[in-house]
């Protein structure tokens, strides 16, 4: 088992319960140990880093101290929502680019008689952790329950692979680390074209409007690929994709129902484990009428065949060559 | 060592300390540094020291002649420049005056003092510890002189596209035997790819393939294609090449060239390199009609009878019996006595951005391609169609800069894209009429009637949007854009976002170097770029020669070019080459690295350090020796020998040892030393 200090965040405590029940789920036969924080606070999420930055810098700070001091046997803080991530990353980044913001932020921590040396954690998102720690092949040993003919568009939103501080992704504007996880539990993964674009964050309070606008293109966009479902990695994704759909449906006299779950369901689920268990029935747009097609065990001979692609015309031209692990499922 | 106070005088040096316009003089006081030389390093032998304006002109020059003739200087220390600008003008001058040349020493006052410093004391103090060191270590210099080699007259030409044909054509042309090396079946290059060239829009086939035609009929021409170069020892004028000739399966004096074995073949393989992945061809196969030589070459991965036993269609069907499956590899040795570098460059792979969805959708193609579906010999018979095949796109976006310009991928500018997508916009509207789009960072047209054709396809009504694409999405948002590709963009010069459906986008990929110049690089002993590129010797004045004597580099393998600069650059390197064969024998500076064989403990950490491949070792003795002529001084080994059994000449320990004793050990300013001086001008 390799060890990890989690970092949940409000999340995951509240509206993405699904996501931490999930994790919970699958960290066992991925041999993922997870040791929470103790004592963790918020994040700050989007708002605060906007108002004041050497205080945001140091309520961040306060969970990466907390982290290092009960750090025994292990360097990585990882963190499952996007936004918790990316301010933790954030923070020791620009702590050990500006040794001056390093200072300022010791010097609060003091007051509560703690420090933190930048760069002395590592911080990574839990798919990262998935991708290059665990690895597809255990990924792929540890399916029971293979998720073939579930046609899923995966979705990053913005915040995981932007900025790219360590070059972990394999492109910060298309990675395609989430379609690989994915297609390992054997589902259809669509090339989703919309991957990283903008969920509406959190214009859903401010500009409605444009959220409903921004959410109306993931969701056309994912139906017109005829995705069973969208599947994330982010709370705020999940949230208004899942919650606001309605609205939007009411504001554009659409009628979208495209499921979101977030990644770590679906490898329960090809894991094996019960939908209860992995807080399925959660999400406000349901995915029963999807997960339904892999409801039943199907042994892999007997799946029926994928139809075949109609023959290209004698005239058409070849498609460029890819290499295998840049391929993504049409 | 030396102590600068007590010994006598053995030498008579003169010190010049150059003005360099106001390049030095605007920083250091030369006068001063002047005058403190002839008075304080008086007792290390200085008679005379003078400053002039321009040292490096005639004048200036002059100035120390007169002076060796007069005063009869052993020594001269000229303060100036870098040694790489002007070592050779103040060598040839002491020369002229009847002094050995390598009893001058030039030291830098420029580079390393007044262009770096801005503050003047400081920076005066500094040159004169710069000058002590060039006068305690000029004392030790020795007399040396100038190694003389043979050249063979042969030259090898390593790549035979349009920079390796030019080169090899001159250099025949001139009377002198050329080894042309393709790693291809035929030569011609990417330039036998395209359609078109720019700005002239004249057939790059028309043009290239009587010269291809040439190269294989060249009395003097020998042309190996199929073949890669595996060794290169030697030095400049004596070269030893050894070449793998790959087996063709063919025999090449029973062959007609008439084509029946590739018509029977029954496998089809996409031709990944002269159709760019766009058309198809056969495992036996000559790449192209035109291709020179007309023998088609077996492809051993690809071929049913090599794969599984049984086919021999080529075989049966051959009316001369030129198949021949047993054939192998061949090595050949070659001497020569110049080598010129032509192996050009590669198309950057858009795969590598996938937000432009090259291998993703359909339509999206890269430049290459489109040279192939443009060209009336490609695969749709020069139809610009889609990727099915039939389709003739209504709106076609050109998107420049791409993996160019990028901080992200390579920083340069590629030269040619710019040109290029211009010449695409127009063959599009052309054969088309489509609406083309051209979305640019910046135009950069600027050669002799490129700018013209800049507006000519203004004029033809080619749309030219300023900004650098987002993304390329088939994910449609707005009416009109289903089934269509949306590439969107900020319109940097109306300042907003544009989404502009089309039904084809052309990548206009930049240039990279090939995915082995670094090897090849090392192989014939020369240095490249952090990006790959072959560096030349000077970026200016020497464009096509390398630190490496005698070999030469033509063509984008020394950087992203278009057809004229690289054809100027091939014939250039052929003029270079022709110039050293002529005089039948070279001068090589004898600044070189010794071996002192009873010291060296044959560990050969020197052997693999050296960049010029100019140390062996001797497995009977165990001692490892430079050779001479292929030694270019860089003193690598002579800073890593853990014996001390190696000395450089004109870089030997006590000569080093006594410049840093003359830079460190002088009272300067009333008893400052230099070191506290430096701290104080670091703080």
């Amino acid at each position: 088992m390799t060890k990890y200090l989690l970092y949940p965040g409000c999340s995951l405590e509240s509206n993405a319960r699904a996501y931490h029940d999930s994790l919970m789920a699958i960290s066992e036969p991925l041999g993922l140990e997870l040791e929470e924080i103790h004592d963790w606070n918020c994040c700050g999420a989007t708002e605060y880093v906007g108002i004041s930055l050497t205080p945001a810098y140091a309520l961040i700070s306060r969970n990466l101290a907390l982290a290092a001091k009960q750090a025994n046997g292990t360097r990585t803080v990882v963190a499952p929502c996007s936004a918790c991530y990316l301010n933790l990353a954030k923070a020791d980044y620009y702590m050990r680019e500006s040794p001056k913001l390093g200072v300022k932020v010791n010097t609060a921590l003091a007051a509560g008689d703690m420090h933190y040396t930048p760069g002395s954690l590592q911080i990574r998102h839990l798919l990262d952790v998935i991708m290059n720690d665990i690895g597809l092949e255990t990924v792929k040993r540890s399916v029971v329950r293979p998720l073939t003919g579930l046609r899923v568009a995966p979705y990053l939103g913005c915040m995981v692979p932007r900025p790219d501080y360590e070059h972990r992704w394999s492109n910060p504007e298309y990675p395609i680390e989430l379609d690989r996880v994915l297609k390992a539990l054997g589902a259809e993964v669509i090339d989703f074209p919309l991957k990283t674009h903008c969920c509406g964050g959190h214009m859903t309070q401010i500009g409605p409007d444009v959220a409903y606008e921004l959410i109306r293109r993931l969701v056309h966009a994912a139906a017109e690929y005829r995705a069973d479902m969208m599947v994330t990695l982010c709370p705020m994704c999940q949230l208004n994709i899942d919650a606001y759909q309605g609205e939007m449906n009411r504001h554009f006299g659409t009628n979208y129902r495209m499921p979101i779950l977030f990644f770590t369901q679906l490898m329960g689920l090809a894991f094996g484990k019960e939908p209860e268990e992995l807080g399925i029935g959660k999400e406000l747009v349901n995915a029963r009428a999807a997960l339904a097609r892999i409801g039943v065990e199907v042994p892999p001979a007997e799946v029926a065949p994928a139809p075949r692609k109609p023959r290209r015309p004698k005239e058409a031209l070849p498609m460029p060559h890819m290499p295998e692990d840049m391929e993504v499922n049409q | 060592m030396t102590s600068p106070e007590n010994s006598s005088p053995t030498e008579r040096i003169g010190v010049y300390v150059c003005h360099c316009g106001t390049n030095i003089a605007g920083t250091v006081d030369v006068e001063d540094v002047a005058q403190w030389a002839a008075g304080r390093l008086k007792h290390r032998g200085v008679v005379i020291a003078r400053d002039y304006k321009f040292m490096c002109s005639s004048l200036g020059q002059e100035m120390i002649e007169k002076d060796i003739k007069e005063l009869g200087l052993t020594r001269v220390v000229v303060a100036a420049c870098s040694p790489h600008l002007h070592e050779q003008t103040f060598r040839t001058a002491c020369k002229r005056a009847g002094l050995n040349p390598y009893l001058c020493e030039l030291v830098s006052i420029r580079e390393q003092v007044s262009w770096v410093h801005t503050d003047k004391v400081a920076a005066t103090g500094k040159a004169k510890a710069v000058v002590s060191g060039g006068v305690e270590r000029v004392v030790h210099h020795e007399a040396l002189e100038p190694l003389r080699v043979p050249i063979h007259p042969a030259t090898l030409v390593v790549g035979g596209g349009i920079a390796g044909i030019q080169a090899a054509l001159e250099i025949a042309d001139g009377g002198f035997p050329v080894i042309m090396i393709e790693r291809e079946p035929s030569i011609g290059g990417h330039m036998a790819q395209f359609d078109k060239t720019f700005p002239t829009l004249d057939c790059a086939a028309c043009i290239l393939t009587p010269r291809m035609v040439s190269v294989g009929t060249h009395p003097n021409l020998t042309l190996l294609t199929y073949s890669e170069v595996t060794r290169v020892e030697g030095y400049v004028g004596n070269f030893t090449v050894t070449v793998r000739k790959k087996a063709r399966y063919v025999k090449t004096d029973l062959c007609t060239g008439c084509g029946v074995c590739q018509e029977k073949c029954p496998k089809k393989i996409i031709d990944e390199i002269y159709e760019a992945g766009l058309g198809y061809r056969k495992a036996i196969y000559v790449p192209f009609p035109q291709a020179v030589p007309k023998y088609p070459v077996i492809d051993h991965e690809n071929c049913t009878y090599f794969q599984k036993g049984t086919c021999k269609a080529c075989e049966k069907f051959c009316p001369t019996g030129a198949i021949d499956f047993n054939q192998e590899d061949e090595y050949l040795t070659l001497q020569v006595g110049n080598i010129i570098l032509a192996t050009g460059y590669e198309l950057f792979d858009p795969r590598r951005i996938p937000h432009y969805g090259y291998g993703r959708l359909a339509n999206v193609f890269t430049s290459l391609e489109f040279e192939r579906l443009s060209n009336a010999a490609g695969p749709t018979q020069g139809r610009i169609v889609l990727r099915d095949g039939v389709t003739v796109p209504k709106a076609v976006g050109v998107i420049h800069c791409v993996g160019s310009r990028d901080r992200n991928y390579n920083n340069y500018c590629s030269a040619i894209c710019c040109m290029q997508s211009l010449k695409f916009a127009h063959l599009v509207k052309e054969r088309t009429g489509a609406t083309v789009f051209n979305f640019y960072i910046d135009m950069r047209t600027p050669a002799k009637a490129y700018d013209e054709f800049y507006q000519r396809v203004l004029e033809e009504g080619t749309l030219f949007v300023r900004g650098r694409v987002a993304e390329v999405t088939d994910a449609a948002r707005l009416a009109g854009e289903e089934g269509k590709l949306i590439i969107q963009v900020e319109d940097t010069l109306a300042g907003k976002q544009r989404r502009i459906p089309v039904d084809m986008v052309i990548l206009s990929a930049g240039m990279q170097p090939r995915d082995d110049a670094k090897e090849v690089a090392k192989l014939f002993g020369i240095s490249c770029s952090a990006d790959g590129w072959y560096i030349e010797k000077h970026p200016k004045l020497d464009p096509v020669a390398t630190m490496t004597e005698g070999i030469f580099i033509a063509g984008c393998v020394q950087g992203p070019k278009d057809i004229p600069t690289t054809v100027n650059q091939g014939a250039a390197a052929a003029a270079r080459v022709l110039g050293r064969i002529q005089q039948k024998e070279i001068a090589l500076e004898p600044v070189r690295a010794s071996i002192n064989e009873a010291r060296c403990s044959g560990c050969r950490i020197c052997n693999n350090l050296c960049p010029f491949n100019a140390i062996l070792f001797h497995e009977d003795r165990m001692v490892s020796e430079v050779n001479p002529a292929l030694c270019q001084g860089c003193g690598t080994c002579v800073a890593a020998c853990p014996a001390g059994a190696i000395t450089g000449t004109g870089f030997s320990n006590e000569q080093v040892l006594a410049q840093i004793e003359g830079l460190l050990m002088l009272n300067l300013d009333g008893g400052r030393r230099v070191a506290e001086k430096a701290e104080a001008v670091l703080a």
